[in-house]
């Protein structure tokens, strides 16, 4: 028995995402083989050499440059055969790829696993995160997402684990990259950040994000937004947090000017300490939060930024 | 261009789902159901599609419940040509119906599948890629724009940390995500006229498709509960509370 993680990476280093999955796969027992496809990536495979499994499998190639779902797919279905698992983060490069993967293996696939019970039996929420269901997989080769905010990172390991290159398989063409736009921040990342500031509709312009971005630079946090927030414009929507955005579960959440739909909590109401800054005092979000302030928001950020500064300066 | 598009008939999102007693699963009980958001979008996008001149028929699919009838009325109200539905009743796993889909990909032959990018409530995101992967088509994921590009399909894709661009030689599979489009509504004449719409059922049998399980649903459990929290004065509290109570900043 053993599990193939695949991992996601930049061409230059692994996706935190990915640490956290391989600790997802230490806890179904069995080796773990890192699988790292894309081109020009070898320094990604020999830093992962130090990762503590078995081995790492390169698949380095033109055809993986962008690692497209379909020529990735069918390299992961020859290799699949000698395991038992094969996992990916929940991020949107797992979700899709890995039931291509499942599909062609003729096998089901079990989404966006929180909790391993047994080599077979997953936790995993459903109903924007309103339940939580138990599901045994019954096939011979088990297809996962693991959301990565639900398991540690992986440490290092000790020594230099075996590094394998993989010859190209032929995949099916049929799509083709053409480029990308993206969004360049010197924030933390939001699903890695210890701390996350979040506003909703009740910033009321994009400009009165900055004030979120003052205090987030303060706490050195991530800034997130609600979907009504995006959809106004006020955000860009790979900010997004919620059922169908981002999940995240940073030490402190802090909702600002959001009132705490079931899908915006569906993304965030795992973190360790919840804050709310809401005029509306009966909005939901204070159900969740830890400590509530009813009070406007373009009072409390200013306040709030003196405030934290001050706590700068002490130190 | 003949373009399909899934519709799935799900718990309304703005209902509060209650895990049963039993654990056996959520209240679906007297709640009220609606079609699943993303689908509402994909139909949009194909209707728009039609508009634009470059789609010439679209058919409405759904797998579930007879009651999906009402699902695809509303889809042949908003600009659907004809819908098809395969009854099936209880949990279909999205393998199933991926392979349900094909069989209907092989009867219609569209040039195009659109699917929304996820259901509420199952959360998996599967179906759009396991048809893709069963059709061999290629696959354009989490669509927030689609333009036609000659004989190819450009697909702008919402990715971690921004927007990719694909180019897909069709026939492909897109499954919509939640910018792509703001669905419109059905007009009173619109939803008379959908009446008249051909709206045909086949069964498993009809397609040949076995429903295999491949899992097995053990339990259903609430989450757990955030111990209330508390109602904190001005800025300064809440300064002090975090580091010196909750020790976060």
């Amino acid at each position: 028995m053993a599990t193939l993680v695949i991992a996601e990476h930049d061409n230059g280093e692994i996706k935190p995402a990915t640490l956290h999955s391989l600790t997802a796969a230490t806890g179904l027992g069995g080796e773990i083989d890192l699988l790292i496809m894309g081109h020009d990536c070898r320094v990604v495979a020999e830093a992962a050499r130090g990762l503590g499994i078995r081995k790492v499998l390169l698949a380095d190639d033109a055809s993986h440059e962008h690692q497209l779902a379909e020529p990735c797919a069918a390299l992961v279905v020859s290799l699949a055969g000698d395991y038992s698992h094969v996992l990916a983060a929940a991020t949107t490069q797992g979700k899709n790829l890995l039931p291509r993967v499942a599909a062609l293996l003729d096998v089901g696939m079990v989404s966006d696993v929180i909790g391993i019970e047994a080599a077979d039996t997953f936790r995993r929420p459903i109903y924007a995160g309103n339940a939580i269901a138990t599901v045994q997989s019954l096939d011979p080769i088990k297809v996962l997402t693991v959301r990565a905010t639900a398991f540690e990172a992986m440490p290092p390991g000790d020594g230099q684990a075996e590094l394998e290159v993989l010859a190209p398989v032929a995949g099916p063409s049929g799509s083709c990259f053409v480029g990308e736009e993206l969004a360049t921040s010197e924030r933390p990342e939001l699903t890695a950040a210890r701390v996350v500031i979040s506003g909703g509709r009740g910033m009321g312009s994009k400009e009165n994000f900055a004030l979120l971005e003052q205090v987030a630079d303060k706490l050195n946090a991530a800034v997130g937004a609600t979907r009504a927030a995006v959809d106004a414009g006020f955000a860009a929507n790979d900010m997004q947090v919620g059922q169908t955005g981002k999940i995240v579960a940073p030490e402190l959440y802090i909702a600002v000017g959001l009132s705490g739909a079931i899908q915006h909590l569906a993304g965030m109401k795992d973190s360790k300490i919840i804050v709310a800054i809401n005029k509306d005092g009966e909005a939901p979000i204070f159900e969740v939060a830890d400590y509530g302030l009813v009070a406007d928001l373009f009072d409390v950020l200013p306040e709030l930024d003196k405030e934290l500064g001050k706590e700068l300066d002490k130190l | 261009m003949k373009v399909l598009v899934t519709i799935k008939r799900v718990i309304d999102y703005h209902v509060r789902v209650r895990v049963l007693n039993d654990e056996s699963n959520v209240d679906l009980n007297n709640v009220k159901m609606a079609a699943n958001p993303f689908c509402e979008i994909a139909l949009e996008e194909a209707v728009r599609m039609k508009e634009a001149g470059w789609v010439s028929e679209i058919v409405a699919v759904s797998i579930g419940p007879q009651t999906a009838q009402e699902q695809l009325r509303m889809a042949l109200a908003l600009g659907a040509d004809r819908a098809l539905l395969v009854p099936v009743e209880g949990l279909v796993e999205p393998l199933t119906v991926a392979k349900l889909l094909a069989k209907l990909v092989d009867r219609e032959q569209p040039g195009l599948v659109l699917l929304g990018k996820q259901s509420i409530d199952t959360d998996n995101n599967q179906v759009g890629q396991m048809l893709a992967a069963l059709t061999g088509w290629p696959q354009g994921t989490f669509a927030s724009r689609i333009e036609r590009d000659g004989d190819e399909l450009r697909v702008t894709r919402e990715v971690d940390g921004g927007l990719q661009t694909l180019a897909l030689t069709l026939p492909a599979v897109v499954t919509t995500d939640l910018r792509l489009n703001e669905p419109r509504y059905a007009s009173l004449p619109n939803i008379m006229k959908a009446k008249q719409k051909p709206l045909e059922t086949l069964t498993l049998d009809d397609l040949g498709v076995e429903c295999r399980a491949h899992s097995r649903l053990l339990k259903v459990t609430a989450p757990p509960v955030r111990k209330a929290g508390i109602r904190l004065a001005d800025v300064t509290e809440l300064v002090d509370k975090l580091k010196n109570d909750a020790k976060v900043i």
